[in-house]
């Protein structure tokens, strides 16, 4: 690829829920349209990312920090509430109608603007071995690589995140 | 009056920047955008990414909770 003048980010994405989903692509296409060369890696849960059909989820456990806006006021999720059946698609689809409510983009489409403004993505071929996933299990568009291929990234870049 | 006008009210971050990006590709170079917005957020981001991009950002203004920006393509 020929080396250009621009500024690059580079981002370990590791995680594939609903809620962390956000922080990578949002800063992936905002620093793309602000003329960065972005480099996303996706390894271990952060691969879900680019299976073909996403169904995300948000789960309750283990996130005290959770709060949803409800009559008004918000009210916490406590840990265990997650243990009972259908609680944590009640939270995920609670959160997918705020997402909506409050026009905020979903990640089909943020994934959709980074792959349209050229965001280079790499899959994790150890990942993708661990967890039996094969090319044809993900969106067309992503290598394949490994640590070596992201450090190569990383050492040209300006700005490196892991998420 | 802007060569060109942009309603992204309504959406939040980060899509009055994408849409506004998206928009400028087809701005001539000196020509502007009037984008109108009400993600307060958009305030700062308008004049980050125009520092950023290079763009300049002509004006900056706020009117029953509406914001508008008008970007003149530079860059």
């Amino acid at each position: 690829m020929a080396e250009t003048n621009a500024k690059r980010m580079s981002m370990i994405v590791t995680k594939g829920s609903l809620d962390w989903a956000y922080p990578p692509f949002i800063l992936a296409t905002t620093a793309a349209a602000m003329g960065l060369e972005v480099t996303m890696f996706f390894t271990f849960y952060g691969l879900t990312l680019l299976k073909k059909k996403l169904d995300l989820k948000v789960t309750t456990l283990g996130n005290p920090a959770m709060e949803m806006p409800m009559f008004g006021m918000h009210i916490g999720m406590p840990n265990l509430v997650s243990a009972i059946p259908g609680v944590d698609a009640a939270a995920s689809m609670m959160m997918k109608n705020l997402i909506k409510k409050k026009g905020v983009a979903s990640i089909e489409e943020l994934r959709t603007m980074a792959i349209d403004a050229d965001v280079k993505m790499i899959a994790c071929q150890m990942t993708m071995d661990l967890f039996e996933y094969t090319q044809k299990d993900i969106i067309e568009g992503p290598a394949l690589g490994g640590a070596a291929t992201y450090i190569e990234t990383a050492t040209k870049s300006d700005i490196n995140l892991f998420i | 009056m802007a060569d060109q006008l942009l309603d992204v009210k309504g959406l939040n971050c980060p899509l009055p920047i994408l849409r506004a990006k998206k928009a400028l590709k087809d701005v001539p170079t000196g020509g502007t955008l009037e984008v109108l917005a009400t993600d307060p957020g958009a305030v700062k981001d308008f004049e980050a990414f125009c520092r950023t991009t290079g763009n300049q950002l002509l004006e900056s203004k706020s009117e029953n909770n509406v914001f508008s920006f008008v970007i003149k393509r530079t860059a």
